[in-house]
């Protein structure tokens, strides 16, 4: 009896160790995660700021991160504006892009005549480069603000368009037959069965058209570059690269990486929050 | 839902749905179906039994109206209502982001019912299946067996006249399969549902069947109809019975004759 009763308590130290070993593993991976980026960024700061230092080189070609932060800070008001502008534009567009891109996809997905119809021209918005557009159209838009947008969202709504269609015709076929038994019209088809069944997709052309639309705001800005009040970064770094004004330019680029990042992490977030339930990629695994 | 129709005898029976002389050719040309003849009785458990190609599954389509004869007609007594028919697929064809309960609600629905209004049907059609503790529960979380139950329990949550399913169990493990097996039976003795089971398992079919229909396949027909004259409730003692043998021996020589027909 007692000789059972120790295998069976080593086989329970021997399953404590291996699980101790797993968790602590783990519990280290959990660290690692954020720690690892963080200790490789700080030391590629590290490593520029030498680099400047060591080799003595002025400002005006290569600032330190100490100069970029500096200017950051003293620059702030005028820097915060012209972010503020780039944002509203970039929200903005990623908004119609969405509408425009969902409103597409169910209609190219209601109607073939529709698809066959407008679908071309979606390639052909998406495929030319809208550093190429943008000039003709900041010539035939007046208002600066809706050319803008224009450009922005000519870049972000294709993901949006390509993602929602896909996922709209991937619905179940067994589902839409049962739609058919039960019967329901192509509005509650859509309603229940496609919409439900696109989010995943539609989500995931979010955060692609999420970070384009930020690019697309700032390629535009680029081309119609005028400046003066209510202009947004990316007129800030012309302006700032004509005067030589190295530090500033670094600094503004800095705004447009961290806007581009919250950007993207924020619709991750929304993009797990909607899926956790039930999407294969969002369920955490045991 | 809480309806219970009594099963009469066969012969007995009111005529449900009939089907008469359904053609059907595909685009290609291949034809699916051959002059199919079926006359439903409310309280038929009916298995349509036979090898792949043998239309079986094209004549559970077209009772279902998901695709039109070529010629031939299938009329239901009364004219087919609302919620008349339930489906069970061979997959369990959930929507994978609604709840089990919202799965079961889905018929009801779809006709504009809200859930606080045939919430007591929802919860009877789940019980009756055992699945009574799990409607907020995803799709995600249960077992094949218990996603398939899902699917029964909307199938029939509607009280429908005819319930149609389409190898239901076929990608179910042995042990689930008979025990779903004896939970259908049990099902059909206390809600009295008619069922038109597609199968090509003869002891499955022979085990929950009082008609089995055999098939053979290019082209898809009806070859021969066998009673199962056992009755209900049918359970472990009539599985290792010599009479469900022997029902399972003459139904395995029709297939046979099936198979050879069609070589």
């Amino acid at each position: 009896m007692t000789v059972v009763d120790r295998s069976v308590s080593q086989a329970e130290a021997l399953v404590d160790a291996d699980e101790a070993r797993d968790a602590r593993r783990k519990r280290i991976e959990g660290v690692g995660r954020w720690l690892m980026p963080v200790v490789v960024l700080g030391l590629a700061i590290w490593g520029w700021d030498r680099v400047v230092v060591w080799n003595a080189i002025p400002h005006y070609i290569l600032p330190g991160p100490g100069r970029v932060l500096e200017t950051l800070i003293k620059d702030w008001p005028i820097l915060f504006d012209a972010l503020l502008v780039t944002l509203q534009i970039t929200f903005m567009a990623l908004a119609v892009a969405v509408i425009g891109g969902v409103g597409l996809a169910v209609l190219f997905t209601q109607s073939r005549w529709a698809e066959m119809s407008f679908y071309p021209f979606a390639v052909i918005l998406q495929v030319t480069p809208v550093v190429s557009v943008a000039p003709l159209i900041f010539i035939y838009v007046e208002n600066r603000t809706i050319g803008l947008l224009l450009c922005a969202w000519i870049v972000a709504f294709f993901p949006i368009l390509a993602n929602t269609t896909l996922g709209l015709n991937s619905a179940d076929s067994n589902l839409r037959d049962l739609m058919r038994i039960y019967g329901a019209g192509r509005w509650k088809t859509l309603r229940y069965l496609q919409l439900p069944s696109a989010l995943p997709y539609f989500l995931s052309g979010l955060r692609i058209a999420g970070g384009l639309s930020l690019i697309g705001a700032i390629v535009a800005e680029y081309v119609a570059g005028t400046g003066g009040i209510g202009s947004g970064l990316a007129f800030r770094i012309l302006e700032a690269g004509y005067r030589l004004n190295i530090p500033r330019m670094f600094a503004a680029l800095i705004l447009i990486a961290v806007s581009g990042v919250v950007i993207f992490a924020g619709l991750s977030i929304l993009s797990h929050l909607s899926l956790r339930k039930w999407h294969e990629s969002a369920v955490k695994r045991e | 839902m809480s309806t219970h129709r009594p099963i009469l005898p066969m012969g007995q029976r009111a005529r449900l749905l009939e089907v008469q002389g359904v053609d059907k050719t595909f685009n290609g040309g291949v034809v699916a179906l051959r002059r199919m003849t079926l006359t439903v009785n409310e309280g038929d458990f009916i298995s349509l039994l036979g090898p792949s190609g043998c239309g079986k599954s094209t004549a559970l389509r077209l009772i279902a109206g998901l695709t039109r004869p070529t010629s031939g007609r299938i009329l239901w007594a009364g004219g087919q209502g609302v919620g008349d028919l339930g489906v069970v697929f061979q997959e369990p064809t959930l929507m994978p982001w609604a709840t089990v309960a919202q799965n079961v609600w889905l018929p009801f629905r779809l006709r504009g019912q809200s859930f606080s209004s045939v919430k007591a049907q929802v919860t009877e059609a789940l019980e009756l299946v055992g699945l009574g503790s799990f409607l907020d529960a995803y799709p995600r979380e249960l077992s094949g067996g218990m996603k398939m139950r899902v699917s029964i329990a909307r199938a029939l949550v509607t009280n429908p006249r005819l319930i149609l399913m389409d190898e239901p169990f076929a990608a179910l493990d042995e042990i689930t399969r008979q025990k779903l097996n004896n939970d259908l039976l049990r099902l059909r003795d206390q809600i009295g549902c008619t069922v038109i089971f597609v199968t090509h398992s003869v002891f499955e079919s022979v085990f929950l069947s009082d008609r089995v229909i055999v098939m053979a396949a290019r082209p898809g027909r009806v070859i021969r109809e066998l009673a199962v004259d056992a009755p209900y409730p049918r359970d472990l003692a009539f599985r290792t019975s010599a009479q469900y043998a022997a029902h399972c021996t003459v139904a395995s020589e029709a297939l046979a004759d099936a198979m050879g027909e069609a070589a």
